[in-house]
Parts: C-alpha cells; structure tokens; sequence
C-alpha cells in the first residue's frame, strides 16, 4: 500500500508550487539575483507567450489547417460566441455540479471508511483488505460495468467521479490518523481529555495535512472521471460540447473544451492550497509566515 | 486509570499528602521493575528521584500519573497529578493559550492561561503558535500547562535535560519560584546530580526498583548532601574522596 501511497503524495508534493525544486549553482544564482524575483517571473512567461503568438502568426499566415489547429483568437472568439448565444455556461455549470456532487459522495465515503479504519483495528480486519483489493482496479476501467449497472445518465458520472475520489480520501485519511504522534496523545490523556476530546483536539488536526493531502488528490482525479464519464456519453457538459464539436470537426470548440478542463483543475488545485494555508497555518510547510 | 482517585475533600486542599504510593508493585509480563515501593509526597515538597537507566524511576512516574496499570499496590491522589515531560508535547496546531487551557473546562480559561503563561514570562505570546518558541521558552509553556489546573502533584519527568545549560538554570529558578507560589507536591525524575541538589527538599536514589537511599535537606537547606555521597550512591564511584 505504501508504494502507491508515497508516489502519489510525491506527485502532488512536487506540484505544489507548480514548479521544479529550485536547485542552482552559484553562478546561475548569481545571474539570477541580477535579474530579480519579478525578472524571474517575466522570464517563466517567455517561452508560453511565444509559442502562442508564434501558433496565431502560423495560423494567420495559412500554414496550420483549421481544422487541425486553429489560431488561438478564432478559439477566443468562440468561446465568446459560445457564452453569449450558445449552451456553454450552462454546459459548464452541468460539469462542476456533477463534479461537485460525486466529489461529495465520494469523500464522504472515503471519510468515514478512513476514520472507521483509522481508530479501530478491527474495523481495519473487516474493511481494509476489500477497500485496497478494489483500489487495485484502475477506477476507469470499471466505466463499462458501471453503465451496464446504471446507464449513460447523471448517476453514472457521478458514481464514477465518486468512485475516483473514494480511495485518495480513505488512504490518506487512515494514514493521518494513523500518524498522529503517540505522544501528544499520551498528554492529552494527563490533560484528562475526554475520548471525544482527544479526537477532536489532537487526533484530528494531528491527520489534517494528511487528509488534506487526500482532498488535493482527489480533486484530480475526480477531474480526470469527469472528463472520461462525459466524453463516454452524455447529452450536456463540457464533455458533450467537445464529442458534439468532434462530429462537425469542430476543432476550435474542441480546443476550447480543453482550455476550460485545465482552468478548472487549476481553480480545484488552488481550491485546495487556500483551504492548506487558512487550515494548516500552525504548519511550517504550509503555513504562511509568522 | 488505574490511579485511585479519592474523593477530594474541602480540607485536603490545606493539609495532607499530594500522594501516598504503598506497595507498589509494576511488573512488564513476569520482569519486575518496581517491587512493593513506599513513597509520600507532602504538599509543597520538592523530591528528586535519581537513579541510573532503567533503575525503573520512570516508571514510578508513569504509574503515578496513570499512564501506566500498577499490578500490586495502591496509589492514593486526592487530584489528578500533573505532568511535564522531557519533550514540552505542545500541540503545533494550537496557539499558546490553548495548549495551556487544554482540558480545562472553565468558561474563563483563556484569562486563567493567560495568567499561567505571565507567570512564565511569556503573556505577551497568548496567541503566538509552538513552532515559534525556542526550547526553553516551549518546556515554560508545558510548566504553564501543568500549573494552571492547580495540581496538588507535579510530575516533572527530565524536564529540563534537553535544554542548554544556561536555560536549565534559568529554568530550575523559575520552578523554584513556581512551586513556592503555588505549594503542589512535587516528584522531579532527573538524571542531573546537581539539579537535585539545587531544587530538592528531599532526594531519593532508586536502585532495582526499589528506593535505596533517602536524604532530607535541612528546613533551611544548609547542610546539603554533597555531590560525591550522591555519585557514590548511585553507584557511579566507589568512594567518597574523603
């Protein structure tokens, strides 16, 4: 289990500032110095900006087929058409609330398996063993034997998206209660804290940045769920729009689908880093300064 | 717990023994680490228990804080001690007042911590986080936290041997001063000769779980044991060099 675990945990580690480590020489960080914190950032932008406007110069200059790549402005002057006369917002609001409500239940789920796991071996027995046996299958391979169960419909993406958000949630949850330093509990016993007490003041803020670790997880993958449930088959959603523009080859629509599909993840990630900072700000990796 | 918890009366907060320990007896599945141990702790008394590793001294302290379930024997506490142990264990994810109000039910706990932590220097720092403090200032915070419920016993278990020397005296000042303002009885496990020496009305050394040599201080502490009957008696030297 701890494998798996671990590399997950690395992954979002390593996205957390949506960078690399920074790691430099002397010499580099000399240079670096010279061009200060914002340089550095003017610079980050460089290579993202030129691809663009080298991709509309191509574009306009009729060397990118539009079907195959239209220029970035025909996509922006779609999306605006989309919003003001098409079924995008509405679209879009049909994706999040599916997303929302699987992510509900799914962590909901995850949630209560963990914190059962996580005080009581027994329940560990009882439990544990069928949560990691079906953690094995990649959730979406499960997709044709969740629509043979519940159809294409509403409840289909949702039990998928929910099902994708189970398990971060349940591991991490477990691992964080499992976690917490024996000690702290010890002392809580001398202060005379109650059972009650003692979950509530030091066993669960003690498996927080764990839990938390979970929830940013599951954001992704729920994500991810989402995109598959809906591009499977669906009659609404963003999802939708893309299959529905893929039949006209529609290839602006469909490049604007996943524009929006990594703004959103980007929003679900940033999402997820507010709620570290506002709920881990006793924590020298998250928090904010003193 | 397995600490016997008489009820406490009006009177006993005035007069009587923070904890009367007879016939103790501790065993980890058939080793014997305490055997049938005698021990009473008067209010406001400091006593000091030496005694090298594994001599079984801090498993007393765990039995009398009720941490640990006692096989033989009985301890009798009119309160539930209070405990300050080698590491301060404050919890990172609360501010200083609530570490220090931790398990206290009162409605003015924040006053009553705030109280605790200008008593240990540190009022100006009610809503700063653990992280923030250096070792000595976390292990004042942990004193606070023991104090503030009014225990009529403290257990201090190595408090002060993780800090530099300069802290532990200031640190062995402020318990002096702490303990006489607030006359809880206490028992200091320590590894520390001279620290017992310093703080101690009585010191005792503990030999196979058993208490093997006692020494009262003088009511005005000035025929003091010296540091060389105690090493002998830990069994660190043979002799005394005079």
């Amino acid at each position: 289990m701890s494998n798996i675990e671990l590399s997950q945990i690395d992954r979002t580690v390593i996205g957390a500032d949506g960078g690399l480590p920074s790691q430099s020489s002397d010499k580099s960080r000399a240079s670096a110095d010279r061009l200060g914190a914002r340089g550095l950032l003017l610079l980050s932008w460089l290579a993202p900006v030129l691809l663009v406007i080298v991709w509309e110069a191509l574009a306009q200059a009729g060397s990118l087929s539009p079907q195959v790549l239209p220029a970035p402005s025909k996509v922006i002057r779609t999306a605006y058409k989309l919003v003001t006369t098409g079924t995008l917002l509405n679209d879009l609001g049909v994706s999040l609330l599916r997303a929302a409500a699987g992510f509900a239940l799914g962590s909901a789920v995850g949630g209560a398996l963990g914190i059962l796991v996580g005080f009581s071996r027994i329940a560990e027995a009882v439990i544990d063993r069928s949560v990691q046996m079906i953690r094995a299958i990649p959730f979406l391979a499960s997709l044709p034997l969740v629509i043979v169960w519940l159809g294409v419909g509403e409840a289909e993406k949702i039990f998928l998206v929910a099902l994708g958000v189970t398990f971060p949630i349940y591991i991490n949850t477990v691992l964080g209660i499992r976690q917490v330093d024996p000690k702290l509990l010890e002392l809580g016993r001398v202060q005379g804290l109650s059972s009650l007490q003692l979950i509530r003041r030091i066993i669960l803020p003690g498996a927080l940045p764990s839990i938390l670790t979970g929830v940013r997880y599951a954001l992704a993958t729920a994500w991810l769920a989402l995109v598959v449930a809906e591009t499977i088959g669906a009659q609404s959603g963003i999802g939708f729009l893309a299959m529905d523009a893929r039949e006209f080859l529609r290839t602006d629509v469909i490049i604007l689908t996943i524009v929006i599909y990594a703004l959103i993840g980007i929003a679900a990630d940033s999402i997820a880093r507010l709620l570290e900072r506002r709920l881990l700000a006793w924590h020298p990796n998250y928090g904010a300064a003193r | 717990m397995n600490v016997h918890v008489a009820p406490r009366h009006a009177a006993s907060s005035e007069s009587g023994p923070a904890v009367v320990v007879s016939n103790l007896v501790r065993s980890y599945g058939s080793r014997v680490v305490i055997e049938k141990l005698n021990l009473r702790i008067e209010r406001g008394e400091f006593v000091a228990l030496l005694g090298e590793s594994g001599c079984g001294k801090t498993t007393l302290l765990r039995a009398l804080a009720g941490l640990d379930s006692i096989q033989g024997g009985r301890i009798a506490a009119p309160r539930r001690p209070a405990v300050v142990f080698q590491e301060h264990r404050l919890l990172p994810w609360d501010n200083l007042w609530r570490n220090v109000a931790l398990g206290m039910q009162a409605s003015d706990a924040r006053e009553r911590a705030a109280e605790a932590l200008t008593e240990v220097g540190l009022g100006d720092r009610l809503d700063d986080w653990p992280r923030n403090l250096s070792g000595g200032q976390a292990q004042r915070v942990a004193l606070a936290r023991a104090l503030v419920q009014q225990p009529e016993l403290l257990l201090l278990d190595e408090p002060f041997a993780a800090l530099d020397a300069l802290t532990r005296i200031r640190m062995h000042e402020l318990v002096r001063e702490l303990v006489a303002n607030h006359q809880p009885g206490v028992l200091l496990v320590t590894h520390d000769v001279d620290e017992a020496i310093t703080l101690a009305d009585r010191i005792l050394v503990m030999r196979n779980g058993a208490i093997a040599f006692e020494h009262r201080a003088a009511r005005d502490g000035s025929t003091s044991i010296s540091r060389a009957e105690l090493l002998v008696e830990l069994g660190v030297i043979s002799h005394s060099p005079n």
